[in-house]
């Protein structure tokens, strides 16, 4: 048996988004109510509450003793509940990153209009153990000077501003 | 532990936007599957149901609603979905029921309706990231895509022109696909003068969304030889997950997609799968995905896939075609029908039924994988003739 | 230490908001296109298995017991049925308290298998009984669009 453009032919029936947009074919709209509240718990709690400090707070497995950023209240690796709390340096360094030109829903960022592209990175933080990143902006750089290894430092909002969310950093920039 | 035989394969077209429902979408499959290998729906003890994030076709427990059109109706039902890498994980669901003694047949069907999601099913992904630390960043999947990408293309000092080779590779392959949404000729030049998404990633480097369904009908070895001269046995099934803490791991090699395949090549006896593999389906998201995904699945050595990609090596008369279908980049990307979709190239081709697509030399084992959910999921069918 | 501390004052739990942003257009289908078209003219079709002998409302383009294709036998089903269920409803979808209840049944037209969900109306709650003749009540024709909704409700028959 062969699949053969015959048999998948009148398998679906190609529409265009205005087919559907200017009612070609009948559809039925929804847009679902529905809002959560997540419990930080004690880990995710803790590192927020020290991120509206200005501070960054990661916790060691004494197992494998490494040192676990974001907080985790048990090391996926050995599987058993972590050990102490340990402030960790609000620098490091870049491990990955991209230039983005599109946001969260595939909308297009004016790039000719003068917008910066997102640059997001994982970015290895000093005092963690080396390869434990977590995912944040950069800025006050040029996108394309980006590169494995640079050093970067949070920029935080002031801390008024801050609500204890990971977006009291505002960004990473570079220092030598 | 029984052996288990694929016997028969149905596929729909895949479309950005089709006007059928989901239900419909998996009948159309699932009526072809059964058709290919003369069976009626009272000859199917069970059903397995491959299908991704409830938010693409907007529908909580898509499941149990896609239950009927899959032939389903009061048959022993399961759903199983690990994002990106569920088309693949479908067969393996399947296979356990057969494999186990309990079902002699086994209706797989997987399906996806992604136009159904606005803005963008783009959108969907957002919340498939940590919704505390990650997700008030407003990441897309592209990002974590074209962060992965970078890490491998520094790690071996890869070209974007070379990986591009990919795009140009499968979309021409797609031509040749009855079910293809985006076959093309197009060159490398076309890849890199597309609209940059995400830097190193352009438009062309990616998949596009889908709707669309396929199917396959497993069968206990004394039920194949009896519907088909020709079953396609699942010698080989692994699957692994790494930790969702993405971030912490080194994106330049997928171990989890190695763990799968080990698992998987154990269990058929591969001892040197670049050398026994004959052809290969890797899941190809994005155009690094499939040299990322061969070198995870040891069919080349780790910072070799693009030298071998440059020497023709993965073509259709290369020495290990992969993605002769025409892939996620030139089929199109209904998730998990997707991945349904490559187990169902292999089928046809380690059967000599692809037609314009069927590689030469007789080939008599394939590899199907697919990837997904967060970065972390490997899943992998080994299948011999 | 253990795996889970516990908290000394319950200012310590912390939560973190957010929402999926999505919403969704879904084309009606192949039978829903028919089915949603005459509902326009003031009529409800079916589809009908030959085979296992029965008619499906709403319409489908498969037999989901037997695998049959039905486009080829969609047919008018009439506008009237039966109570098959019902039920009196005091809160919306979304847990509000609504001022006026709101009575639901499931409605079998007359000669077909299954039935849909739909609201009663012209009818008190203390009337309605299980196999209660009712038909459909359709909007005005120009205000109907090819939707659920344009039936505003059945009533029993007098
Ligand atoms: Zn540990
Ligand atoms: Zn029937």
């Amino acid at each position: 048996m062969e699949i053969t453009d015959k048999m998948v032919a009148k398998t679906a029936t190609k529409l265009s988004a205005e087919d559907i947009q200017k009612g070609k074919v009948l559809s039925v709209k929804w847009t679902p109510n529905l809002k959560y509240a997540w419990d930080n718990g004690p880990a995710l709690g803790r590192y927020l509450a020290e991120l509206k400090n200005g501070r960054i707070i990661a916790k060691k497995c004494n197992k494998c003793h490494r040192i676990l950023i974001p907080p985790r209240m048990f090391c996926e690796l050995c599987w058993v509940p972590t050990g102490e709390w340990v402030y960790v340096k609000d620098t490091g360094i870049v491990n990955t990153w991209v230039i983005s030109y599109v946001d969260w829903k595939a909308g297009r960022l004016d790039i000719k209009g003068g917008v910066r592209p997102f640059t997001p990175a994982v970015i290895e933080i000093d005092g963690a153990t080396k390869g434990m990143g977590i995912l944040h902006l950069l800025n006050e750089v040029d996108p394309w000077k980006i590169y494995r290894g640079m050093r970067v430092k949070a920029v935080w909002k002031p801390p008024e501003e801050r609500i204890g969310a990971i977006t009291d950093i505002k960004y990473f920039k570079p220092v030598e | 532990m029984r052996r288990v035989a694929i016997v028969g394969a149905g596929l729909t077209k895949f479309y950005r936007n089709a006007q059928e429902t989901p239900k419909e979408l998996a009948y159309e499959a699932a009526r072809m599957a059964l058709d290919s290998c003369e069976m009626k729906l009272s000859d199917i003890d069970c059903v397995v149901m491959g299908t991704a994030p409830d938010a693409f076709d907007g529908v909580h427990m898509k499941g149990e609603y896609l239950a009927d059109g899959a032939g389903a109706y009061r048959k022993p039902y399961m759903r199983h979905f690990v994002g990106g890498g569920t088309g693949v994980l479908s067969p393996i669901h399947g296979w356990f029921h057969v494999a186990s003694g309990m079902f002699d047949t086994c209706l797989v069907v997987a399906e996806e309706k992604m136009s159904s999601a606005y803005p963008h099913p783009a959108g969907a992904f957002l919340t498939i990231f940590d919704h505390t630390t990650e997700q008030p960043l407003y990441p897309t999947l592209i990002w974590i895509f074209a962060i992965e990408m970078n890490r491998f293309m520094t790690t071996w000092g890869y070209k974007k022109e070379d990986i591009a080779l990919v795009a140009v590779k499968n979309k021409r392959n797609a031509l040749d696909h009855p079910s293809a949404q985006l076959g093309a000729e197009i060159t490398v030049q076309d890849v890199l003068n597309s609209e940059i998404m995400a830097w190193p990633v352009n438009r062309l480097d990616i998949s596009p969304t889908s709707d669309g369904a396929a199917a396959i009908v497993l069968a206990a070895e004394h039920v194949a030889r009896r519907v088909t001269e020709k079953p396609i046995w699942i010698d080989g099934v692994g699957w692994c997950l790494d930790t969702a803490y993405w971030c912490t791991r080194d994106l330049y090699y997928p171990d989890y997609v190695e763990v799968a395949a080990r698992m998987a090549y154990k269990m058929a006896g591969i001892k040197e799968p670049s050398k026994e593999i004959h052809v290969a389906e890797p899941y190809d998201p994005f155009t690094y995905k499939e040299l990322h995904h061969i070198e995870g699945l040891l069919l080349a050595p780790r910072g070799k896939s693009v030298e071998m990609l440059k020497d023709g090596y993965f073509n259709r008369d290369g020495n290990l075609p992969t993605c002769p279908s025409g892939g996620a980049l030139g089929v199109g990307n209904p998730i998990s029908a997707t991945g349904l979709m490559k187990i169902i190239e292999i089928f046809l081709q380690l059967r000599g039924e692809a037609g314009k697509r069927q590689v030469p030399g007789k080939p008599t084992c394939g590899l199907a994988q697919a990837w997904g959910d967060l970065m972390q999921v490997g899943t992998v069918v080994v299948m011999r003739s | 230490m253990a795996l889970i501390e516990r908290f000394q004052k319950v200012t310590d739990v912390t939560y973190w908001e957010g929402q999926i942003p999505m919403s969704y257009i879904y084309t009606v289908g192949r039978a829903g296109e028919k089915f949603f078209r005459e509902m326009i003219n003031g009529k409800i079709f079916g589809a009908k298995c030959n085979q296992c002998n029965l008619i499906y409302v709403p319409p489908r383009i498969y037999c989901e017991k037997c695998f049959e294709r039905l486009e080829e036998n969609y047919l008018e089903v009439g506008t009237k049925g039966k109570v098959h269920t019902f039920t009196q409803c005091y809160e919306t979808y979304d847990g509000v308290r609504k001022e006026v209840p709101s009575i639901v049944a499931v409605i079998r037209i007359d000669g077909t298998e299954g039935g849909f969900v739909h609201w009663l109306g012209e009818v008190e709650f203390k009337d309605v009984y299980f196999g209660m003749p009712v038909e459909a009540v359709f909007k005005d024709k120009k205000e109907r669009e090819g939707s659920i909704l344009d039936i505003k409700y059945f009533r029993p028959i007098k």
